[in-house]
């Protein structure tokens, strides 16, 4: 009985690793292999050529004293670096690339909580309102570019129409140098404020019904329900908001481009690279430097989410 | 606008009626009853006003735009503003038309958006199946080799893609702007994510039937995925029709430009006060076709864009 018992499962347990070893290579399993290729080859090769393979080319043309367009090129090693970070340059575009993307990062979070808040209400209308807040975000940063430019317009814009009302004369918001800046981090705002609003508003629903319900009726009103127990539960949507918004901030580019053509005061470091390369200098290697700069920053910022995360998980 | 306007002002006078009915006089005004004077000051103030000011911040330029894009020049240049146009004319829209090729850039749009996303979406189904279903070495490295991929931005890799492009003549030309961009590691990793959470006893029932990877692949985990699709589909015509870096400098004539490049030759050319309406009617065009599908289609566009991933 027991003999027979123990004998007969281990009879299979015995063939089927052999069985695995030997169609490792035949039958279905290779067919499995060419399958999987067929499948996945094609988009693995076209991120491995317009992906990976520019970063490693990026790194090459950042050594080469090179105008875009020539056929001849110098080794110049390290120059480019040396050019950027010694001369006006760096501290302009870095100081540039700061400040937008703190204010934009800042601005469209703290405004995007409040929008959350808003659309968390117990009213009616909401379902419009959220969907009208997001709508920005996905609408073409040129035409939305265009359309602030006009509201902007010192000329014949809304604003200055309504500073008119008040007895103030429009700034001119395009030649100024700082009001550029000012200008196209608000309707960066603008547009992107949707975004955070939305992730916000999908924590605020997340949050624990009975937690809140205690607070409350421990007599914490709003603000203080709202300051100590919404904001530090919040935390990890704050946290992936952080870094999604600040990756895409130092991305930004359309908006900067329509609005501000020549980079008067808005040379962030995506759009210094732009303009190097293809604006009025030609100078290729200048600007993969500079993209390489961009790059370093924005892979320091994904590996300290990815570290976060990781130590995140344990308290969940 | 019609469908716009009349949600902002609707809430706010029902809840004012509602007050008039039901007064406030009884003595102990206590927060917790519903139609208490304290409760429906704080429900229109703390409820009602925020949430329209959010809404009019948002609409209103977009309104200014659409109703700028009917004026005529005489009615924008001017200090005296006037917020409705004196006619529905389409004026701005034929100027734009003839000042450069519009009709061009749409069709190049068109056909940008389509073919790209069409094949951005097949190639992510593909991966996306070979990932999860077909047996094959590596596959978590392959997996980690898309994620970092998600990660690149396409932004620092333009100078690179253009020598490559136009090294091999696809400067000013439609595959020239839709090839670098088809490789897809956004679309891959969410329908990976969504196949993983299929049961695999459809796929086995499936299989015992006979049926192959290709039949699997159409006949089972399509049809049962079709919203995860529908959401990475919206997503890339989104982001293909906005596209902005890389048409710009790939195409530098009018015949192959797409409609938000095009926008800036026409901001080139129409750079004056009056040249204000010819713009706004431009960015009219650019902006509906994405605002009429986000309207329709919004639930999977916010669930695509706010996945809890970088979108690349």
């Amino acid at each position: 009985m027991t003999r027979q018992l123990t004998g007969s499962p281990a009879a299979p347990a015995k063939t089927v690793p052999s069985a695995q070893r030997r169609g490792r290579w035949s039958g279905r399993t290779r067919r499995d292999f060419f399958v999987f290729l067929a499948l996945a080859l094609p988009n693995l090769a076209l991120i491995a050529v317009f992906t990976y393979l520019p970063l490693i080319n990026n790194m090459y043309y950042s050594t080469l004293d090179w105008t875009l367009g020539s056929a001849s090129a110098t080794v110049v090693g390290l120059d480019n670096y040396v050019s950027f970070f010694t001369s006006s340059d760096a501290p302009h575009v870095l100081g540039t690339t700061l400040i937008f993307t703190v204010v934009t990062v800042g601005g469209s979070m703290v405004l995007g909580l409040l929008v959350a808040l808003a659309l968390n209400a117990k009213v009616r209308g909401t379902t419009f309102a959220r969907s009208a807040v997001f709508a920005p975000y996905v609408l073409s940063g040129v035409g939305v570019g265009l359309v602030w430019l006009f509201i902007f317009d010192p000329g014949y814009g809304v604003l200055s129409w309504l500073l008119r009302g008040i007895g103030q004369q429009s700034p001119q918001w395009i030649n100024d140098p700082q009001l550029a800046l000012v200008m196209v981090i608000i309707v960066y705002i603008w547009k992107n404020l949707g975004y955070c609003a939305v992730v916000y508003l999908a924590g605020l629903q997340g949050l624990p019904k009975d937690v809140m319900e205690a607070a409350s009726l421990d007599g914490a009103n709003g603000f203080r329900r709202f300051m100590s127990m919404s904001v530090p539960l919040l935390s990890p949507t704050t946290f992936f908001l952080l870094i999604t918004t600040m990756i895409s901030s130092l991305q930004a580019f359309d908006l900067i481009r329509i609005m501000t053509p020549l980079g008067n005061g808005t040379n962030t470091l995506i759009y210094e690279a732009y303009l190097q390369a293809f604006g009025a200098y030609n100078r290729a290697g200048y600007s993969a430097t500079i993209s390489v700069v961009l790059f370093a920053i924005l892979l320091i910022i994904t590996v300290l989410q990815l570290r976060f995360v990781e130590r995140k998980v344990h308290y969940s | 606008m019609s469908t716009l306007s009349p949600v902002s002002p609707n809430p706010a006078s029902g809840a004012g009626s509602v007050k008039a009915a039901d007064g406030g006089p009884e003595l102990p005004v206590r927060r917790d009853k519903p139609f208490s004077r304290a409760n429906l000051v704080q429900t229109v103030a703390g409820g009602y006003i925020p949430l329209i000011v959010a809404t009019l911040v948002v609409v209103l330029p977009l309104l200014w735009m659409l109703l700028s894009s009917f004026k005529q020049p005489g009615e924008i240049v001017t200090t005296d503003l006037k917020i409705l146009p004196q006619s529905l004319n389409l004026e701005n829209y034929q100027a734009a038309m003839t000042t450069v090729p519009f009709a061009r850039f749409f069709l190049n749009s068109l056909i940008v958006t389509t073919v790209g996303s069409t094949v951005k979406v097949i190639l992510a189904i593909l991966t996306a199946y070979a990932l999860v279903f077909v047996r094959f070495p590596f596959k978590n490295v392959i997996f980690v080799v898309i994620l970092v991929a998600l990660m690149v931005p396409p932004q620092v890799s333009i100078l690179p893609n253009y020598i490559l492009i136009a090294g091999i003549g696809g400067k000013n030309t439609l595959w020239g702007i839709i090839l670098p961009g088809l490789g897809t590691a956004f679309g891959t990793f969410l329908l990976r994510q969504h196949f993983k959470t299929l049961p695999g006893s459809i796929l086995e029932a499936a299989e015992i039937d006979g049926a192959g990877h290709w039949r699997r692949l159409w006949q089972v985990v399509v049809p049962v995925s079709l919203p995860s699709i529908a959401t990475v589909a919206l997503v890339t015509v989104v982001s293909e029709w906005n596209d902005y870096i890389w048409p710009l400098i790939i195409t530098d004539r009018p015949e192959t430009m797409t409609l938000p490049v095009g926008l800036t030759l026409l901001q080139n050319s129409e750079g004056n006060g009056a040249g204000w309406g010819i713009l706004m009617a431009g960015a009219v065009l650019v902006i509906l076709p994405i605002l009429l599908v986000f309207a329709a289609l919004q639930r999977y566009i916010v669930a695509g864009l706010t996945q809890g991933s970088v979108t690349g």
